[in-house]
């Protein structure tokens, strides 16, 4: 029996040493390692499902909605389910064609990932959310999938919001439009992957991308507690979602609609025009009125995914790219419309504001012949008629000895350069910081710029300059085009007396946006403050309660002093009356509503003339700044200002019912009652 | 009528329970409490895991708690046995529990959980003989190892020839079901036997070499199931297939894990609730342990297992008979065996094997058979002279 005991004690240190094995690593495991067991579990154990928010509306300055929601039955396929399939999900995908009335091709594009080489429409969001497809299903519809989900498996309808906009294609542009978020956006964006959801849209532009922190409000979450199968067993953790804020903005949706017919009317009466812009700003306060652009577009197009066909639609020169806003992205040569900074230039200059000066047909500059309009001499006359009858040459002259003054083709060192310098203080050459994403800053072609231009340019023109144009046909064209790549290849960095007098009227290589024009109008007759403009207003609580009021911050000051100032709006005031636009205003009540503006006629090389007219009424104290531009319109005073008159008939209600009552704009918000609804107009 | 007539009173049961040299002050209480301890914790475990099957059910925990009393029973009648007196019923258990085996091969044997080793009772009632065949080859082993060799304390080689024999045919007939674990099980309590009846220690490794052979032969040939060699592969590198056989290893250790210091509460385990375990009732019931009553309460069931365990040896060791204490060297070994397995598997340190915790998993004829087990503990422990 002693062998036993000693081979049981043997066994006996065996079981201990086992135990003790079993101890320490069920230390290690729940102890030492427990947090770390604990963060995998919660991952396995839970799922996140988000409820997005309910996105706030865009309203107009008197509550009405721009942009509004609606519920609508939406259809979305789960791509990672199909594509498990035998067939990739394509017999789910036939049924569902049959049920939506839609080719099988289009919902195939619609759900393939966007990438390289896969052309519109592709799905630009995440592989693993659901892709919507047709976000205007019926009822009928969606009935049919939902009841059987055993033959369409993958497939989701549910009711969802999605963007309405009341006022059709009225400011889309501006408005903006949203799309799924794509994976480059999250990453970019904080915040925003928190609260993602997967059906979620981002505003893409306009006010919707803008503002799209404030309008989307708070996702909700509800953190679900799953077993192995995904089943959920209870709610874990639930925020509710909170709605996004509206956005009220300064547009007046009756204006809006005025300045979108007016636009369209002035587009068809000029046969070659390409596009147009109307602006209005509250003259007094520099907030965005009404803000258009033509070609417009149904924003509509981009519910439930835009088509390939429709995107290229958007953005083909044959139908206008109406996706582009003329207003803060066309850039064009401002014409006489600019006559307004080279005054102030002169007067910069050391002109007398009320020197006489002579108006003849044409002047020398630098050893070329500049003409007036039509070639005819005005006489003598000051400034104030200067710019009523738009007389060219005394700019020309005003310009050109600045141009020597500054050294000409050899300039000083630090040329002085007034004309340039002032239209910057007008606001010209840079954005203007508008509200809206995309803007372009315009052109001011001074010296530097120049020299930039031709260090980027001038091996491509010395190269011609050398080899001429072989390739051309037209020899004599190809000649003078050689003559012109020598010129700029041997002085090209040089601003030319030419350059310098074709500036001062608003022609050559000058661009404005007409928003620029705008707002340096607005400045010109309030008071000579140069505003960032601002299409938001307030963003206020579904409840109603006004969460931040947007300012119109001002940005700069007009080198005027305030003698100055009003003689130029004083000779703006009258060239609806007496000036170039009294052909376009006659008839027009303007003891009702005197309009004051200028036009402009910009010549465009190889096109028709882009058309202008600025604007503002009443003259004495002036509430709107009204501006229009139409691209290849002809002659200001023929396309440009009928339009203008119109919106101002259509304001103030002449003829007609007007679209503000009395002209006067509102200066409060709009009021909601509790229940988010509008109380007062 | 008679007793109170002449006025010879019997003691009664309690008084005579009271006595100093009664069976049931000889019973091994320790152990009997660490039993209890375990079955009540593997009742409420049995609850927590399959509770959630159907909502509002109790589970399992009504038949868990029927299969416990009877084994209690079971228990009771075996400890009244004296244990010299099994030695001569060991061969008639030994075939029984072989017939049982056979059984399971015929048409009356069923397959359940993709193992063919049960045999249908009706009523929702199944056996698993393969269960008792642990006991009945124990036996078979202690009888024929216990006669030591003339003038020797070591075992004839007849009788170690004819307890590989037995062994040989119990394993192969669980094999056929197939049923690794078991058979893993049956091997460990021969070869304990073997080693305590005090085998030459060359004969021991010579065994061992054969066995070793075996097992790499079986790998060699081919004669696992591709699940079984699966778990192994697992075992060396779970990463291999974390879906699918790694699954269970990572899930298991989650749920340990995440049970830390105090564990969630009975109840209150979420990877219990949501049944990220599998088999969380049967052999991976100390998941539910170790998530719901934490580092504490799976400590706690390691203990009670080491406290039955280390009283079991006490047993075995101030048996004085061998057959005594060869019996309770190998269900100690075989608890043991059990125990580090399956415990060792749910928290990594083991392959994954289907084996039972004893006293804690659900299942009618484990929870029979380890009662049993403890039965005859407490029989050796209470007759532990011989006779005088």
């Amino acid at each position: 029996m002693t062998r036993i005991r000693a081979r049981l004690l043997v066994l006996h240190v065996l079981v201990l040493a086992l135990l003790a094995v079993l101890a320490v690593r069920l230390w290690q495991v729940q102890v030492v390692h427990g947090q770390e067991f604990v963060t995998r579990a919660t991952e396995t154990r839970t799922r996140v499902v988000i409820s997005p928010a309910v996105r706030g509306q865009i309203l107009d300055s008197s509550g009405r909605p721009l942009v509004r929601n609606k519920t609508a039955l939406v259809v979305s396929v789960d791509r990672t389910r199909l594509s498990r399939m035998q067939d990739g999900g394509l017999a789910v995908l036939r049924k569902l064609s049959a049920v939506l009335g839609r080719p099988v091709k289009d919902l195939q594009q619609r759900i393939r990932p966007c990438g390289p080489g896969v052309g519109k429409p592709c799905w630009t969001g995440s592989p693993y959310q659901a892709v919507p497809l047709d976000e205007k299903v019926d009822t009928r519809e969606a009935l049919q999938i939902l009841e059987r989900q055993e033959e369409f498996p993958g497939v989701t309808a549910e009711v969802n919001s999605v963007r309405q906009y009341p006022g059709g294609r009225a400011g889309a542009q501006m408005l903006g439009y949203l799309q799924p978020v794509t994976q480059a956006e999250l990453e970019k964006r904080e915040g925003l992957k928190a609260s993602f959801s997967g059906v979620d849209l981002a505003g893409r532009d306009g006010l919707e991308y803008v503002y799209d922190d404030a309008l989307r409000g708070k996702a909700g979450l509800r953190r679900v507690q799953v077993d192995r199968m995904g089943k959920p067993l209870g709610v874990v953790e639930q925020v509710t979602p909170v709605a996004g804020d509206h956005l009220v903005t300064s547009i007046d949706s009756r204006v809006q609609a005025v300045v979108e017919k007016a636009l369209a009317k002035a587009m068809k009466s000029a046969p070659a025009a390409d596009g147009g812009a109307g602006v209005v700003l509250d003259a007094r306060t520099g907030r965005v009125v009404a803000l258009a652009s033509a070609p417009g577009y149904d924003p509509e197009i981009w519910a439930g995914g835009i088509s390939a066909r429709g995107y290229q639609w958007l953005m083909s020169e044959k139908s206008g790219k109406p996706l582009v806003s003329r207003a803060i992205n066309g850039q064009f040569a401002p014409g006489s419309t600019f006559k307004v900074t080279s005054v102030s230039a002169m007067l910069r200059a050391g002109y007398p504001l009320n020197g006489t000066y002579s108006c003849p047909g044409s002047y020398m500059v630098g050893g070329r012949a500049f003409n007036n309009f039509r070639g005819i001499g005005l006489g003598s006359m000051n400034l104030h008629t200067a710019l009523v009858k738009s007389c060219d040459t005394i700019f020309y002259r005003a310009a050109y000895e600045q141009y020597l003054k500054d050294g000409g083709r050899t300039p000083k060192k630090k040329p002085k350069e007034v004309f340039a310098n002032v239209a910057r203080q007008f606001g010209f050459g840079a954005p203007t910081g508008i509200d809206l994403p995309g803007e372009s800053g315009g052109r001011i072609p001074d010296r530097a710029w120049k020299k930039e231009l031709w260090d980027q340019t001038s091996a491509v023109t010395c190269t011609r300059a050398r080899k001429g144009y072989p390739e051309l046909k037209d020899r004599a064209r190809a000649a003078f085009l050689k003559q012109l790549a020598v010129e700029n290849c041997a002085e090209g960095f040089l601003l030319r007396p030419g350059d310098a007098a074709n500036f001062s009227i608003g022609q050559g290589d000058v661009l404005v946006t007409p928003l620029q024009l705008a707002r340096a109008y607005q400045a010109l007759v309030s008071d000579g403050k140069v505003r960032s403009p601002r299409i938001g207003w307030a963003q206020v609580r579904p409840d109603g309660k006004v969460v931040k009021t947007i300012p119109v911050p001002v940005v700069g000051k007009l080198p005027l002093s305030e003698k100055e100032r009003l003689y130029i709006k004083n000779a703006l005031s009258q060239v609806a009356a007496d000036g170039t636009a009294a052909g376009a205003f006659a008839g027009f009540p303007m003891d009702q509503v005197r309009v004051g503006g200028k036009t402009g006629t910009a010549e465009v090389w190889g096109k028709k003339d882009t058309s202008w007219f600025a604007s503002f009424a009443p003259t004495k104290k002036p509430q709107y700044v009204v501006v229009v531009m139409v691209s290849q319109g002809g002659m200001g005073g023929s396309t440009a200002a009928p339009a203008v008159r119109e919106i101002y008939e259509g304001i103030y209600g002449i003829k007609r019912r007007p679209a503000v009552p009395g002209g006067r704009l509102t200066t409060r918000l709009p009021r909601f009652a509790p229940d988010g609804t509008v109380a007062g107009g | 009528m008679i007793a109170r007539a002449v006025d010879i009173r019997r003691p009664s049961l309690l008084q005579r329970m009271a006595r100093e040299d009664s069976t049931v002050r000889r019973l091994d209480g320790l152990m009997l409490v660490a039993v209890a301890g375990l079955c009540v914790i593997g009742t409420l475990l049995v609850w927590s895991s399959t509770r959630t099957w159907a909502p509002g059910s109790t589970g399992l925990v009504k038949k868990h708690l029927l299969n416990e009393a009877v084994g209690i029973v079971m228990c009771g009648l075996v400890a009244m046995v004296d244990h010299r007196a099994m030695r001569a019923y060991a061969p008639l258990v030994f075939l029984m529990s072989l017939l049982g085996l056979g059984l399971v091969l015929t048409p009356l044997g069923a397959t359940i959980n993709g193992s063919h080793s049960w045999i249908l009772l009706g009523g929702g009632f199944a056996v698993q003989p393969s269960e008792f065949a642990k006991v009945g080859l124990l036996l078979i082993t202690a009888m024929l190892l216990a006669q030591p060799a003339e003038g020797t304390d070591r075992p004839r080689m007849i009788d170690v020839t004819l307890a590989l024999v037995a062994a040989g045919i119990t394993i192969g007939l669980v094999m056929l079901q197939p049923d690794l674990g078991t058979a893993m099980v049956l091997a460990v309590i021969t070869a304990a036997g073997l080693v305590i009846s005090g085998v030459r220690k060359r004969l021991i490794a010579l065994l061992t070499l054969v066995a070793g052979l075996g097992v790499f032969a079986v790998f060699y040939f081919q004669m696992l199931e591709p699940y079984q060699v699966a778990r192994f592969t697992a075992f060396v590198d779970p990463s291999v297939d974390p879906r699918g056989v790694g699954y269970n290893s990572t899930q298991s250790l989650i749920a340990i894990g995440s049970g830390q210091l105090l564990g969630k509460g009975l109840l209150g385990g979420g990877q219990t609730t949501g049944r990220f375990v599998p088999e969380q009732h049967t052999d991976f019931i100390f998941t539910v342990a170790g998530e719901e009553f934490g580092f504490l309460g799976s400590v706690t069931v390691v203990i009670l297992l080491g406290i039955v365990l280390l009283r079991g040896l006490k047993i075995a060791r101030e048996c004085e008979d061998r057959f005594g204490t060869l019996v309770a060297g190998t269900i100690v070994c075989w608890f043991a065996f059990q125990t580090f397995i399956n415990v060792g598997m749910t928290i990594g340190i083991m392959p994954i094997t289907g084996l039972p915790l004893p006293f804690v998993s659900y299942g009618g004829t484990a929870t029979f058979a380890n009662l049993v087990a403890v039965g005859l503990l407490q029989a050796i422990k209470v007759r532990r002279r011989p006779f005088a």
